[in-house]
């Protein structure tokens, strides 16, 4: 980055700081002022669109409020929506296809990212020119991954089972990748490892690189075998990076909606119907108001928890 | 943080030639594969209708621009007779759909869409980069009580379920009248980002020496004339690629999009999915907007590959 100093900032001046303190003072806004000034309207905005809404919902959360029976009046029931729901098993079984889904899908990302990681790291020729490419897929809409990804697995035209056939035998209409309640799991853990890998490469190469060369010198100074670096060296010095990316695919993924709802909309049945998804029918189909908030503000602890560690982490790697 | 320079071909970090290769083949190969179904969708917005849904799929087949057009515009389905009574056609689009016995009825929704993407984006980034701006400065600059609990709340807000966040603001805006309007999605959008926007100029902007200002203080400049004259022209890079962020999310986003609006300012990629044709989905018309819907995005990731890695780390990693 080229240092832009302005051309009368002279550092001879700056015995004469005290004096124009006092004139700044004087002339513009103190200090605190401006630093109130520039913060509160961001304050502000999250406020009104995220904490008073927020607060609104904790309160319908303690009612029976159903927007499509809004002719009903609306009682106070207490603790009967978290009662409700804690103790409805579709719910629980919701939540554990959201979880089963979520360690898939981080384990595989984090398999395979740290893998690519690991032999983009050797720098070969073009490697920065394929890096590129590999990133693609987690810059686009997860909506749009969603929908075309369900041309791609139809079971007659789709190349995915096309592909499948070729090299397996299995006739690609006899299966249908998004339909079927054995496949279907599956199929929204391979796109999004296919979306998500990359996020954990790139978080993972930042990591290696952070790894200054004289430990691996001095280690083969110390004549240990590869296997011994890697396990001694290359794994606990990226692991706060891993930890990072891991803790983010898990948020991000316990609360996906977008992809999951374009491919397979929680079916077939609900195999595929990830907690969020079950939130959306709820609030925005069934319109249970009171309940579903209930449910939003349990989704709200677990992931303000997860954000927590998340953060406490972020802050570690950072002063690395 | 940086990588020590790699020293000389001697060093013992540097691989092998064969590890090389080796490395090289498979990540190049990983790269191939995972391309492909993007390749695909980019060959099938030039299929015909039938070679779209050819059994087996068609990777060698008559290039048409039937998708493009069907993604531009409504059609009916005509009689013969009706078309041949009709004056000649005069475009090629014209003579395109008729060869199908349809004729334009009109334009499609596309171009309105597109232009909800548009003003949603970049109104919303707008807000966001200028509001993030000022409060970055203000938490790298300044002593602010609680800074740290404030940046974990800015922070978390990011972090929240959209579909839960979705439920409440449904209920605020039915009051004010915000629902499937352009300044809601903006105002919300701009919520959004501005927590990033927040912790990824902070980041920038703690990487401007604070001499500098202090040197233009000094010579008589407000707080605000040094913050417009002396750390924005260097901050420059960092809004920049922070306001490419803030435009990717917004451009990209479907859970607030999909449950909040239904027609006046629903944006492409709610609407996407639901460009159909006779009998389902118009998967070269849908193939076609897929296109012209990834092509920034493609070009955006391309610009901003140094700035990656902080963009979705929050600007904790930096390279």
């Amino acid at each position: 980055m080229t240092a832009i100093i302005h051309p009368d900032a002279s550092a001879d001046r700056i015995s004469e700081r005290a004096r124009f303190k006092a004139a700044r003072r004087v002339r513009g806004l103190s200090d605190r002022g401006i630093a109130w000034l520039f913060v509160a309207p961001t304050i502000a905005l999250l406020l009104a669109i995220n904490i008073f809404p927020l607060i609104w919902m904790i309160r319908l959360s303690f009612t029976s409020l159903n927007l499509s029976m809004s002719y009903l009046p609306t009682r106070f029931v207490g603790l009967d929506n978290f009662n409700d729901i804690l103790t409805d098993e579709d719910v629980w079984a919701r939540l554990q296809t959201t979880a089963s889904f979520v360690v898939w899908s981080v384990a595989l990302e984090v398999l395979i990212g740290f893998g690519l990681a690991l032999l983009i790291n050797r720098q070969f020729r073009s490697h920065s020119f394929w890096t590129t490419i590999i990133l693609l897929p987690m810059m686009l809409s997860p909506a749009v991954v969603g929908n075309f990804w369900t041309l791609l697995f139809q079971p007659q035209i789709g190349p995915f089972n096309y592909v499948v056939g070729l090299f397996t035998g299995i006739p690609p209409s006899s299966f249908s990748m998004t339909g079927e309640v054995a496949l279907a799991p599956w199929t929204i853990v391979l796109v999004d490892t296919w979306m998500w890998s990359p996020y954990v490469m790139l978080i993972c190469l930042a990591g290696l690189r952070s790894i200054p060369d004289y430990i691996y010198e001095a280690a083969e100074v110390d004549r240990a075998s590869s296997l011994r670096q890697f396990w001694s060296i290359t794994l606990p010095m990226v692991m706060p990076f891993l930890m990072l990316a891991v803790l983010f695919r898990a948020i991000e993924n316990f609360k996906m909606f977008d992809m999951v709802n374009l491919l397979t909309s929680g079916g077939p049945g609900s195999t595929t119907e990830l907690v969020s998804i079950t939130l959306k029918r709820d609030a925005f189909e069934k319109w249970r108001t009171g309940y579903s908030s209930a449910l939003a503000i349990i989704l709200f602890v677990t992931v303000f928890g997860a954000a927590n560690i998340y953060v406490k982490v972020l802050n570690r790697v950072k002063q690395r | 943080m940086t990588a020590a320079a790699k020293s000389s071909a001697h060093s013992v970090v540097e691989a092998t030639p064969r590890a090389k290769t080796f490395a090289g083949v498979i990540v190049i190969l990983y790269a191939v594969i995972t391309i492909l179904p993007l390749l695909w969708i980019a060959a099938t917005a030039f299929k015909s209708q039938s070679d779209a849904i050819a059994y087996p799929p068609k990777v060698v087949f008559q290039p048409t621009l039937e998708g493009y057009v069907n993604l531009f515009t409504v059609r009916t389905r005509q009689t013969q007779e009706f078309i041949a009574n009709l004056p000649p056609a005069t475009t090629w689009y014209d003579k395109l759909v008729r060869q199908h016995d349809m004729v334009i009825a009109g334009p499609s929704k596309v171009v309105p869409r597109f232009i909800n993407s548009l003003v949603i984006g970049f109104g919303s980034t707008f807000l966001a980069v200028l509001l993030g701006t000022l409060a970055a400065y203000a938490f790298s600059r300044f002593r602010i009580p609680l800074a740290d609990d404030l940046l974990f709340f800015i922070l978390s807000t990011r972090m929240m379920p959209p579909v839960a966040v979705a439920i409440p603001v449904y209920l605020m805006y039915r009051q004010l009248n915000l629902t499937d309007t352009k300044i809601g999605m903006i105002l919300l959008y701009t919520a959004v980002n501005v927590s990033l926007a927040v912790w990824l100029l902070k980041g920038f902007i703690d990487e401007i020496p604070r001499e500098y200002e202090e040197a233009a203080l000094v010579d008589g400049y407000t707080r605000l004339q040094a913050l417009r004259k002396v750390v924005l022209p260097q901050a420059v890079t960092g809004i920049a690629a922070t306001a490419i962020f803030c435009l990717i999310f917004s451009w990209n986003e479907y859970a607030f999009a999909v449950l909040l609006t239904s027609g006046d300012a629903q944006t492409m990629p709610p609407f996407i999915p639901f460009i159909i044709g006779e009998g389902g989905q118009d998967w070269p018309a849908v193939a076609a907007a897929t296109t012209l819907f990834v092509i920034p995005i493609v070009m955006f990731t391309i610009l901003l590959r140094r700035h990656l890695l902080r963009g979705i780390t929050f600007g904790a990693v930096r390279k």
